[in-house]
């Protein structure tokens, strides 16, 4: 059995280039639509919080969180079903592909890099992956606990 | 039956010999180039009556002896066989080991290794299989840097150990293949000597050993094996095969006063010519961003070290392939972890000893329809040293894409680097030397950047159960890096973390990898590593794939009867994962069954407990852990049995890479 390494090429050991800058162009707009949201977010509050609203807003909340998890729940399973945990690691830590969350990209691009990769991750089409198991997976990376950081860590400091 | 007149070899004078043959393990071997003893007349290979085969000859000879004890009736015994002859040549060479599985077409080596050479130099390695014994050859090379001998049976245990010896041909290793045959038809005793016999048994390993010879006589055999050592010692480094036929082996030395074992002479390694090297030196140092890329550029400790001058002389940024331990990992010009990137900046590209200069400057990209892009600046100049271009074979494929390099040269890295970093030296000039100072300080901090980044990935899923390639490297770094270590296993498995990670700066830090990627190299090979680093007290670990164990899992048994130290940290992902991956790729591309890539790729269900397997081969196994927690105890526990001079196996379940 022979066994051809993914990172045999030097050139395919990282990420190419084109997409780097464009992942710098959706960080940065994600980062704008993230501070506009907050800051329409906190307005609303102030101008109409009364007590009814708070507690019909509470329950959307709740309603909407177990809707999270149970996306979240899906979204976990799908990443190791559909073969991600395989090149990006159970924990989305990375491996052969790079870290995928906590914090990850905008959903938006990862829908668009998955179905049309351009580095040596193969494609999911909407055929393979629906637009919903991608929101589902969002949810996942999204949900995964912080890393500690690695100054915190003894152990990677040696 | 037809008596020989010449006969000596009896029942009586095999008591003789029997005391003969115990003085003669005390002594000391026949020295180079000295006549080796004659033995007491002996049976003439040439006698006028053809011989019958031997076991058929001896059945009668047994009975023909129980009837009448003539002293001069047909041989039973042989005093000094031929195979004699061939330990004193093997002697002569040094082989500190003999990996073997048994086989009776090399039975009466076997059996002169063992009485007549004292089972010394070499001593016998008892091997389960023969693709273990070449491996375990193989990295036993990379930390001792002298070939072992390797016996194989005829045909099937050449066939066994074919895959092996394509790996150490790949990664330029050099090892010395014995291919038992009975050549002569005549001295075939079974329909079994027939099924294991061959005209030609070198064939099947032709395309990959560098030289092979099927000597028809002693003298041949004695001056083929000085010839194989010297052909697969000089660069290009590659295994080279003999065949040594039964009838020689088993038939007594004849009566040759002539008969001698000539003297081993080695090439000297192949250096660049001056001219080139001069040109060499003069683009390096005018470069303004110099890059060293280095495969298997040190051959020797001192190769190390000639590396590091060269690239502190120029304050050059070192690319390290990895094929051996070419540069320190936390040296400040080590620019490994952020190749590409001084790839695409570099004017003047060294490569040295590389297997794939093409996939240096390119990118390969794309899956079913793949393509390469280059990734470098216009105008980039590539100089090749590379003693690969000195010997090249044709129908296997490993010798990459081509390559036009602006100055080639076909010599070996290691011996030209003391010229060029001369010629450097010569052309250094104050203004170049601060210059290079800049640059030095910007690829230290370049350098540092990148070990942090790779540190705060390291974090990433650092909790995560099954245990991540990363925390794993680290829990091992942290028990390991006091002492004298050495590191056997390729790192590419587990995302390269104990290089992106580690403090690797001694030769036997790191050994390389498969060289051709046929999986079933790992086990073995780092047994044979820890075997040699055993006399050194090195403390020898490896990160073990599953499924590559599951290849020959007998050689922790030979481990553990040999009693070689080795610390083995499963990397349990339960899967040949490469192919999980290759499989997901073709599901994805081919739009169905997404979900499916683990049928035929994965180990799990029943799981394999390596824990068991080890213990079941009569060492330390640990239970199965995948809790991250448990694994500073578990690696303490068994660092301290392999420090007590025993081989031990830590069960770790993984992240996939
Ligand atoms: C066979 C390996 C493989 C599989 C399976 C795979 N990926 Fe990837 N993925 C990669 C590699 C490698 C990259 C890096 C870019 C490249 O080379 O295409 C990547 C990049 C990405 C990126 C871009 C991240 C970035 O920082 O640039 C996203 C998002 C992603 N993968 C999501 C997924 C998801 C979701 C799945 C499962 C549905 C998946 N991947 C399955 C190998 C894989």
């Amino acid at each position: 059995m022979s066994k051809p390494a993914d990172t045999q090429s030097l050139g395919s050991l990282e990420r190419p280039s084109p997409e780097d800058a464009f992942h710098a162009e959706v960080l940065v707009l994600a980062a704008i639509l993230a501070i506009g949201v907050v800051i329409l977010g906190a307005l609303a509050l102030l101008i109409f919080v009364r007590p009814s609203a708070a507690a019909q807003s509470a329950a959307n909340a709740s309603k909407s969180e177990s809707a999270d998890a149970a996306s979240v729940a899906r979204g976990k399973k799908l990443f190791v079903s559909y073969g991600c945990y395989e090149c990006h690691g159970r924990a989305a830590q990375g491996g052969v592909g790079p870290r995928l969350g906590p914090d990850p990209l905008p959903l938006s691009f990862i829908e668009k890099y998955v179905r049309h990769p351009s580095g040596s991750m193969p494609p999911y089409t909407e055929k393979t992956a629906s637009d919903q198991d991608l929101t589902d997976i969002y949810a996942f990376l999204k949900s995964l606990p912080e890393p500690p950081k690695e100054k915190d860590v003894p152990l990677l400091n040696e | 039956m037809a008596k020989s007149k010449k006969t000596s070899v009896n029942r009586r004078n095999f008591l003789k010999s029997a005391t003969v043959g115990a003085a003669a393990l005390a002594a000391t071997p026949v020295a180079a180039a000295t006549a080796v003893p004659t033995p007491q007349p002996s049976r003439a290979r040439n006698a006028a009556a053809p011989l019958p085969p031997i076991s058929r000859r001896v059945e009668a000879e047994a009975a023909a002896a129980a009837a009448n004890p003539d002293p001069n009736i047909e041989p039973i015994t042989v005093d000094h066989p031929g195979s004699d002859f061939m330990v004193d040549a093997f002697k002569a060479v040094g082989f500190e080991y003999l990996c073997s599985n048994p086989g009776n077409s090399f039975r009466s080596l076997h059996e002169s290794f063992i009485n007549y050479g004292a089972n010394k130099n070499p001593e016998f390695i008892t091997c389960c299989h023969e693709e273990s014994a070449v491996g375990m050859a193989h990295g036993y090379f990379k930390i001792e840097g002298k070939p072992l001998l390797v016996c194989v049976h005829g045909t099937v245990g050449v066939q066994h150990a074919s895959m092996a010896i394509y790996d150490a041909f790949c990664d330029r290793v050099p090892l010395v293949v014995v291919l038992g045959n009975f050549g002569d038809a005549q001295t075939r005793a079974s329909f079994v000597n027939w099924t294991h016999s061959a005209q030609d048994p070198a064939e099947l390993i032709r395309d990959f050993v560098k030289w092979d010879d099927q000597p028809a006589t002693l003298q041949d055999f004695a001056e083929s094996v000085m010839r194989a050592y010297r052909v697969a010692m000089t660069p290009p480094y590659m295994p080279v095969a003999l065949v040594c036929n039964t009838d020689l082996q088993e038939f007594p030395i004849p009566d040759d006063p002539a008969l001698r074992v000539p003297a081993l002479t080695l090439d000297k390694p192949p250096q660049g010519d001056s001219s080139s090297v001069q040109e060499t030196a003069k683009w390096l140092v005018a470069a303004e961003n110099p890059v060293i890329v280095a495969d298997r550029a040190a051959r020797t400790p001192a190769g190390l070290a000639l590396m590091i001058e060269l690239a502190e002389t120029l304050q050059a940024a070192v690319i390290d392939r990895n094929g051996r331990m070419n540069f320190p990992t936390r040296h400040p010009l080590n620019q490994t972890e952020r190749g590409s990137s001084v790839i695409g900046d570099a004017d003047v590209i060294l490569g040295l000893e590389l297997t794939d200069f093409y996939g240096i400057v390119n990118a390969y990209y794309g899956d079913v329809y793949p393509r390469t892009r280059s990734v470098t600046k216009p105008g980039v100049k590539l100089i090749s040293i590379n003693s690969n271009d000195l010997y090249l074979k044709s129908n296997y494929q490993d010798f990459q894409r081509y390559q036009a390099e602006d100055l080639a040269i076909a010599a070996d890295a290691e011996a030209t680097l003391p010229s060029l970093i001369e010629a450097v030296k010569k052309l250094l000039t104050d203004d170049r030397k601060r210059m290079y100072q800049d640059r030095g300080a910007k690829l230290a901090a370049a350098h540092q950047r990148t070990l942090a980044e790779n540190r705060s990935l390291a974090a990433n899923g650092w909790d995560a159960n099954p245990i991540s390639t990363a925390r794993l490297s680290a829990e091992l770094w942290n028990q390991i890096r006091a002492e004298d270590w050495s590191f056997v296993s390729n790192c590419q498995f587990v995302s390269r973390w104990p290089l992106r990670l580690w403090d690797f700066k001694k030769y036997h830090h790191y050994i390389g990898g498969e060289g051709g990627y046929g999986v079933g190299y790992g086990a073995p090979a780092s047994v044979g590593a820890a075997l040699a680093n055993r006399k050194h007290g090195r403390l020898t670990v490896s990160i073990q794939n599953d499924g590559d164990l599951m290849f020959g899992p007998g050689v922790l048994w030979t481990a553990a009867h040999h009693r070689i130290p080795l610390l083995i940290v499963m990397h349990n992902n339960r899967a040949y994962h490469q192919e999980v991956m290759e499989v997901q790729r073709m599901a994805d591309v081919h739009e169905r069954g997404v979900t499916r890539a683990g049928i035929g790729t994965t180990l799990v269900n029943p799981p394999i407990d390596y824990g068991k397997l080890a213990q079941s081969m009569g060492m330390h196994g640990s239970a199965p852990i995948a809790d991250p927690n448990d694994l500073a105890p578990a690696l303490r526990e068994a660092i301290a049995i392999v420090k007590s001079g025993e081989p031990a196996l830590v069960n770790v379940v993984t992240q996939p890479r």
